[in-house]
């Protein structure tokens, strides 16, 4: 087991590698030039042509490369061309709203979802099941800043029980911090309420149909227990599985979640990082949301453990 | 207990079956009693609604199914009109249930001791301590090894055997007045089911339960039954002692059944005088399974090892033997559906064991399987006409000619030859099966392979076929592989008998030797271990 999550970790590396290799180049062949961006519109070809000396983007690609794997590699990601601070000190700064949002937005799916799903096929074909199979259908093809301007309008605007956008860190108090977190979190979840509700669905459909639901009904126990003891939690892999998929496209989807809601999370960051040609903040952000989707595949992988004894490392 | 009162009292039940089905009833005005102390036998084959009847019973059956007339008395206590919460009372405490497949019938993620535990944490207000003492006894009763071991594995990490074991125990442990048995021994193998049976005969007796035992074999009736109860059709069609059902039935459809009971002496089969020319043989053929591994050393399986057999044109040789013996592996490196890891096949004097797969592709066409599931072995999008023609044509015949031939195949099967262009799902798994020899027949073969090819069938269905299949043999003169775990079937349609054990062939010579007298000890086990062995099953005409 310590063997297999030690392999599995040593497998992040040339993943990561190629990540590193891959954004790099990227960021060169695209147009757009930094030093220019930074001068501004009204500079001077010397003035330009400086900046671009003092970032080092004068070099050759291939020794800019080496130089900032150099550096990364002792933790050092550098500073930022855009808002002259260490890349290390925004991306800290910016995390914490990023998390939290990824957080209570999971949660709150799951919350949501786990139940409906297994309501919906303990009662298969009722008007529950298809209330919420329709509910999935539109959480799916309604797109998440309509969800988002639509909630500000009722809960913000016309209500006013909610605060329209921000972000308060949790360390100025519990309320304030989740107040402004509801209706981001609520925008965000929709769409995997939908998903996750489906696939419990199914995966409880099928499970309900096996010889051992049978038994313990035979055994006379409550139904509930049929239910969650040995429905559920047979039923929990390919939930677990789309959830695990679930929060690494969450990640993607915290950019335009931010930039509506207006929190100054890692989202808003990466757009402010590519609209500003910020190469050192965006590659930095960029591999360290490919570490997170590999340690949550690796987090995925070990829960499964804890789920079904059969499954072994 | 007071024993004039019958635990189980089933009196003009009748269930219906949603509007659509096949009948009207899944059981009609059914009427039986189980005893306490008493081992109650109901027979059917599939769709004789035998099992609705034991769900009935416990009030499990699925929601489009009701019963709509009778009643069920359990020890006095009626059940049909019973609240929900009352049946689930009963459910584990006073009824108990085990079923056919132990591997799946086990909720893979609980250990074996909290599924037992459940029962007594449900029906008893037993303190934990208390539930596990119970737990430990019951599971040393139903004979489980190293029980405080045992308590805390999973169902994966058991034999099958002993998962039936921990299905009893947890029937068994509030020893309910009713024990009802779905086929608890047909997946087992034959050396295990002669352990389970033993076991639910000294435990019904101890605990002094009535058991109602559901099954389709004549052999564990013989073996278990105190009385038997004949189901066709969901009427119950004769219910009596077991030495008056199956010495002297009555009803014709027991009579039917009970002749359709393969013999477990070999049938005398008459000796060619010349030697006939040998279709196949195999020279110490093995197949070792090796999994690779990085980081450790890697396990080898034997699947089979050093196997040395030969079957000669017009003749049949059966491999038998249990889940797990080699046998089945031997037959798919025969045909080449898996490469052979050591040896030579010889086929009509042409080595094929090492063939590359363009140099084998003449040889195919001489050697065809027929597989043991009907249901899945026939694509079900294809017409069963198709589905015959393809081979020939992939071997270069016209459409036309491999038509023709199709036809006259359905004939020598038996089957209507006007009914090529419908669809596997239109026929039942007998008409299956005679489908999928008419395949194998289309490739002209000089060998037919019979994998279990019988075994999934109802025994009156299997009689036929294995006639068919021995008639086949004699008419086109072919060489037969006939791999079984069932002595009773070995016994009735093969020449040659090779005993396989763990991948070795223990035993291997006429089937009259082998059966007559047995030289090895794993033969001889296997023969003690068949159900109803001391029985022989008359051949009753049929009216």
């Amino acid at each position: 087991m310590l063997a297999f999550v030690v392999r599995r970790l040593l497998a992040t590396v040339p993943v990561l590698a190629m990540v590193a290799v891959f954004v790099f180049l990227m960021l060169r062949l695209t147009p757009g030039d930094p030093a220019a961006v930074i001068a501004g519109d009204n500079a001077m070809p010397d003035q330009v042509e400086a900046i671009r000396q003092k970032l080092g983007l004068d070099e050759p690609i291939v020794t800019q490369f080496f130089i900032w794997i150099g550096k990364a590699l002792q933790g050092d990601f550098g500073e930022s061309f855009f808002f002259k601070k260490t890349v290390a000190e925004l991306i800290a700064q910016r995390i914490e709203p990023t998390v939290a949002l990824a957080i209570v937005t999971l949660l709150l799916s799951v919350a949501i979802a786990v139940p409906l799903g297994v309501i919906a096929a303990y009662r298969q074909d009722s008007w529950v099941d298809r209330t919420v199979m329709a509910f999935s259908v539109m959480g799916f093809s309604v797109p998440v800043f309509v969800i988002g301007y639509l909630l500000i309008y009722v809960f913000a605007i016309q209500l006013g029980v909610l605060p329209v956008q921000g972000y308060r860190p949790i360390g100025q108090g519990l309320w304030p911090f989740f107040e402004r977190l509801i209706l981001p979190s609520f925008t965000l979840s929709v769409v995997f309420v939908a998903l996750i509700a489906r696939i419990t669905r199914a995966s409880m459909l099928e499970v309900m149909n096996e010889d051992y639901i049978r038994t313990a009904r035979a055994k006379g126990l409550p139904e509930r227990t049929v239910l969650l003891r040995h429905g559920l939690r047979n039923a929990a892999v390919p939930i677990v599985t789309v959830i695990g998929i679930g929060l690494a496209v969450l990640i993607g989807g915290v950019v335009v979640t931010e930039s509506v809601y207006g929190i100054p999370g890692l989202g808003r960051l990466t757009i402010d990082a590519v609209l500003g040609r910020d190469y050192p903040t965006i590659q930095a952000v960029i591999l360290l949301f490919s570490f997170a989707y590999v340690l949550i595949n690796l987090a995925i992988d070990l829960i499964y453990v804890l789920l079904d004894p059969r499954i072994r490392y | 207990m007071n024993d004039s009162v019958p635990v189980l009292e089933v009196a003009g039940l009748s269930v219906e079956l949603p509007s659509g089905a096949d009948r009207k009833f899944a059981i009609e005005a059914m009427s039986f009693q189980v005893r306490p102390r008493e081992i109650v036998c109901l027979v059917g084959e599939s769709g004789s609604g035998k099992s609705v009847a034991a769900f009935t019973v416990m009030g499990l059956l699925p929601k489009a199914l009701r019963p709509v007339a009778g009643r069920i008395a359990l020890a006095g206590e009626d059940l049909l009109s019973a609240p929900p919460e009352r049946l689930r009372d009963l459910r584990g405490s006073r009824m108990g249930m085990i079923f056919q497949e132990p591997m799946t019938a086990l909720n893979p993620v609980m250990t074996c001791g909290a599924q037992i535990d459940e029962v007594l944490a449900v029906h008893t207000s037993l303190d934990p301590a208390a539930r596990r003492a119970r737990i430990l006894d019951i599971m040393n009763q139903v004979r489980l090894p190293e029980p405080e071991r045992l308590i805390d594995a999973y169902p994966h990490q058991l034999s099958g055997g002993q998962r039936q074991r921990i299905m009893i125990a947890m029937a068994l442990v509030l020893e309910p007045a009713l024990l009802i048995a779905d086929e608890p021994t047909t997946a087992l193998d034959v050396t295990t089911q002669a352990q389970i049976l033993e076991l639910i005969k000294d435990l019904q007796r101890d605990h002094a339960t009535g058991v109602l035992f559901i099954t389709h074999d004549f052999g564990v009736v013989a073996e278990i039954a105190h009385r038997v109860a004949v189901m066709q059709w969901g009427k119950l069609v004769e219910f009596g002692t077991t030495e008056d059902v199956l010495k002297r039935p009555r009803h014709p459809y027991t009579k039917m059944l009970i002749s359709s009971v393969p013999g477990i002496v070999p049938r005398h089969r008459p000796r060619p005088e010349t030697a006939r020319p040998t279709v196949l043989k195999t020279e110490a053929l093995g197949k070792t399974y090796a999994d690779a591994a990085w980081f450790r050393k890697s396990r080898t399986v034997k699947a089979a090892e050093s196997v040395s057999i030969e079957v000669r044109r017009g003749e049949t040789l059966g491999i038998v033997g249990e889940s797990g013996s080699g046998k089945s592996t031997v037959a798919r490196c025969v045909a080449r559906l898996i490469e052979p890891s050591a040896g030579r096949i010889w086929l009509a004097g042409d080595d094929i064991a090492g063939l590359s797969a363009g140099r084998l592709r003449p040889h195919r066409r001489k050697i065809q399987i027929v597989f043991q599931d009907p249901y899945r072995s026939l694509n079900p999008r294809r017409t069963v006409g198709e589905s015959i023609v393809e081979g020939p044509m992939n071997y270069g015949l016209g459409r036309a000619e491999a038509l023709a031939r199709a036809r006259s195949l359905m004939e020598t099967v038996r089957l209507d030859p006007g009914s090529l262009d419908r669809y596997p799902h239109q026929f039942s798994g007998g008409q299956r099966q005679r489908i999928c020899i008419a395949r194998a027949l289309a490739m002209e073969p000089e060998l037919l392979i019979a994998d279990e090819a019988v075994s999934a069938l109802d025994v009156s269905v299997q009689a036929q076929v294995l006639e068919l299949l021995d008639d086949i043999r004699q008419k086109l003169d072919l060489a037969m592989l006939f791999i079984t775990h069932d002595l009773r079937v070995a016994a009735q349609v093969c020449d040659y008998v090779a005993v396989m054990s763990q991948g070795q062939v223990v035993e291997y010579g006429t089937a009259p030797q082998v059966f007559g007298a047995p030289r090895h000890d794993y033969t001889k086990a296997l023969f003690a271990a068949a159900p109803g062995r001391n029985w022989e099953f008359g051949k009753f005409a049929a009216g």
